[in-house]
């Protein structure tokens, strides 16, 4: 039985709380599993910073990540180069993976268009805000691949567990069941959907059993042990390749964990949970599990890890730098990309704008 | 000179569509009943016998699905057609619609485009339950990012639809269905366009300007007459064709040269395009201007159930008294 064909009460584990083996290792190499540690280092670092520049005013609302690392960094691993990635807004980790580069995360959430610049070559579709709505495109796009015969190409929607109450959610997740579409729909079940709680969200007893409505397996995994996630979102996208005859190409994974922090920096998560809670899940951190495992296995050592630190340090200062080094966009920019031709209509508003600002000077419109 | 035949304007939605697939591999058809069944107002009548159930598509009953769907179809090299069985039903899918449809192209900075086209039957008069006579466009035309087209004769239905389909911009193809098959005109067989955005006039005339689309170019070309006729008053109607982007040179040069103005729609009034165009009258053309703008519109209700529908939509006589409202200003 393959990891994924079994009850989606019985959560795949390969790393207990401590870091010892519970489960059937993926057969990862050396380099990888360092890279992986990095990877999730790096995001933690990037998040605490994101928050403190927020904090600062030196940037505007952001979504945390930290806690979701292992889930984040796990999944995107087991892409393949000309995989596709469908994230919501909270994938910065993920993406990191995919090759966008930090600088973007950070322009976007510092409210430059810019940074929704993605390199050609990052097959990642655009941050989607509106809960849900980016499970049907996962289901289009993945359905254009089967039109277009590209059979080796596969990809992974992430979403979070308050989306699983969306129509969207089950719209798309029943299109990719009935074309038989090979995506991976990818639940970060951090246990709160801004203030209300999973068993808020739903009375069924698991978000991966919903995977069963729609016709395909749905299985739960633990979303704060990396190298389970790995080994479930692998499985998954090689049998949304080449699935069985009898079995569906799009499966589920709920990926259980905890978000550590607020919902966005616009959030106070001590109004509606307690602290208690919030240490027993930080006792489930994905990055000391994965340290100690690798500590374990002689894959790490002190000097590793304090060389890793200092180079994530380094990139996440680097990353800042470069966004806070950006040019204020010119007020044209405003008038790009919203049609490939831009409409007599909309010519003469920029047209007109852009007289004013030269009378009045930039200065004159923007508010510091 | 090309063949041509006589087509009403579904039979030109389903010839447009037909000659576009055969000539773009790119374009699948995406809808609820539109495979075997041809679409309930057959719209899509044989298409999945010509091009095969991976191109002429039977979805799940789920609009925002559908629409969902055809965007990620689109971000994925595909050209979807979308179609909603009713523009009334469109609602579950407005998010899908405003939120990614009409902005994905501001939200990847050009790296996508989404030539889709999201096709549906509108408007009222054709004695339908409650929901099915809506006439929404202003919701679509106040989006930015999305095109808005309403043909109102087969040719245009054919060429509109075909260049909607070739536009790397995302439209939404309302179809007039009180319409659809209320008269038949000449349609080219072969590939060709109608520029969207481009009005057509009607009729020409000196003493006052009727703007319109869809199905009320025909109740409005009948106004024109009668008042020719009875008491010579020469009324030009101008069919818009594209609610977005207006042709609002078409618009403004019509009216300088009449100095009157009416619009014509069925939507509610309020915040309708008919505000759209007279706001426009008054920046480009207002020392042309011999009298108020008159509006001959629906009314700020839900179309009503269909005992009382034929009081909602203009006819010729309210058209007629609005043009007269307009000359003897």
């Amino acid at each position: 039985m393959s990891t994924i064909e079994r009850d989606p009460e019985n959560r795949v584990q390969v790393l207990d709380e401590d870091g010892n083996v519970v489960g059937d290792v993926p057969d990862l190499d050396e380099e990888t599993l360092r890279s992986i540690y990095r990877d999730m280092k790096l995001s933690r670092h990037f998040d605490e910073r994101a928050v403190s520049l927020q904090r600062q005013g030196r940037m505007g609302t952001y979504p945390p990540l930290s806690g979701q690392e292992g889930a984040q960094i796990g999944s995107a691993y087991a892409l393949a180069d000309d995989d596709w990635m469908v994230p919501s807004y909270r994938e910065h980790g993920a993406a990191v993976v995919r090759g966008l580069p930090l600088k973007q995360t950070l322009l976007y959430w510092m409210g430059y268009e810019a940074g929704n610049d993605v390199p050609e070559d990052a097959n990642i579709l655009p941050v989607a805000v509106p809960i849900a709505s980016q499970i049907p495109h996962a289901a289009g796009l993945a359905w254009s691949w089967k039109l277009q015969g590209h059979d080796d190409r596969a990809g992974i929607c992430y979403f979070g567990d308050g989306a699983t109450s969306e129509g969207d959610f089950h719209e798309g997740m029943n299109f990719a069941g009935v074309y038989d579409v090979p995506m991976v729909f990818f639940c970060n079940n951090n246990q709160w959907a801004i203030s209300v709680p999973r068993e808020r969200q739903t009375a069924a007893e698991t978000l991966a059993q919903k995977a069963e409505a729609y016709g395909f397996e749905g299985v739960q995994v633990d979303g704060m042990d990396p190298l389970a996630v790995y080994k479930v979102t692998q499985e998954a996208l090689e049998k949304a390749r080449d699935p069985d005859t009898d079995e569906l190409r799009p499966t589920m994974i709920e990926a259980v964990q905890y978000r550590f922090g607020a919902h966005t920096t616009a959030d106070d998560p001590t109004v509606y949970r307690d602290d208690e809670e919030v240490e027993e899940w930080k006792a489930k951190d994905p990055i000391p599990r994965l340290e100690a495992y690798l500590r374990n296995e002689g894959i790490l050592d002190d000097e590793e890890v304090s060389d890793i630190e200092a180079s994530v340090e380094q990139q996440v200062d680097e990353a800042i730098d470069a966004a806070e080094s950006e040019p204020r966009p010119e007020p044209e920019e405003m008038f790009e990309h919203v049609y490939a031709e831009l409409p007599p209509e909309l010519q003469a508003q920029r047209d007109a704008f852009l007289d004013s600002v030269d009378r009045h000077g930039k200065d004159a419109f923007l508010e510091e | 000179m090309s063949e041509t035949q006589n087509l009403t304007i579904v039979q030109a939605v389903r010839d447009g569509l037909a000659t576009e697939m055969a000539l773009d591999d790119d374009v699948v058809a995406l809808g609820q009943d539109i495979g075997a069944n041809g679409g309930v107002f057959r719209a899509t009548q044989g298409l999945q016998d010509e091009f095969g159930d991976q191109r002429v598509v039977d979805t799940p009953l789920a609009e925002s699905g559908i629409i969902g769907s055809a965007v990620g179809l689109a971000t994925g090299g595909m050209k979807p057609v979308p179609e909603i069985q009713f523009s009334g039903f469109m609602y579950p899918g407005f998010d899908q619609i405003v939120s990614h449809m009409a902005r994905y192209r501001t939200r990847s900075r050009s790296r996508f485009s989404l030539p889709m086209v999201l096709r549906a039957p509108y408007g009222g008069g054709i004695r339908a339950p409650e929901h099915h006579s809506d006439s929404k466009e202003a919701f679509y035309a106040h989006e930015a990012g999305l095109k808005v087209v309403i043909p109102s004769t087969p040719h245009d239905t054919k060429g509109l639809l075909i260049s909607a389909i070739r536009d790397p911009d995302p439209v939404v193809f309302l179809e007039p269905k009180l319409i659809y098959r209320a008269f038949r005109g000449e349609v080219p067989e072969e590939d060709y366009e109608v520029p969207i955005g481009e009005a057509a006039t009607r009729r020409e005339g000196e003493d006052v300007s009727v703007f319109t689309y869809g199905a009320m170019t025909r109740p409005t070309l009948e106004a024109a007459e009668n008042l020719a006729e009875e008491a010579g008053i020469d009324a030009e109607v101008i069919d818009l064709r594209t609610v977005s982007p207006l042709d609002r040179e078409a618009i403004v040069e019509s009216f300088k040269k009449t100095g009157r103005a009416v619009v014509v729609h069925e939507a509610p009034k309020s915040g309708g395009l008919g505000g759209e165009i007279t706001s426009l009258i008054q920046e480009e053309a207002l020392i042309y201007q011999e009298a108020p703008v008159k509006r001959v519109t629906g009314f700020d209700v839900p179309v009503p159930l269909y005992a009382m529908e034929d009081y909602y939509l203009p006819n010729a006589a309210r058209v007629e008294d609005g043009i007269r409202e307009a000359v003897e200003f």
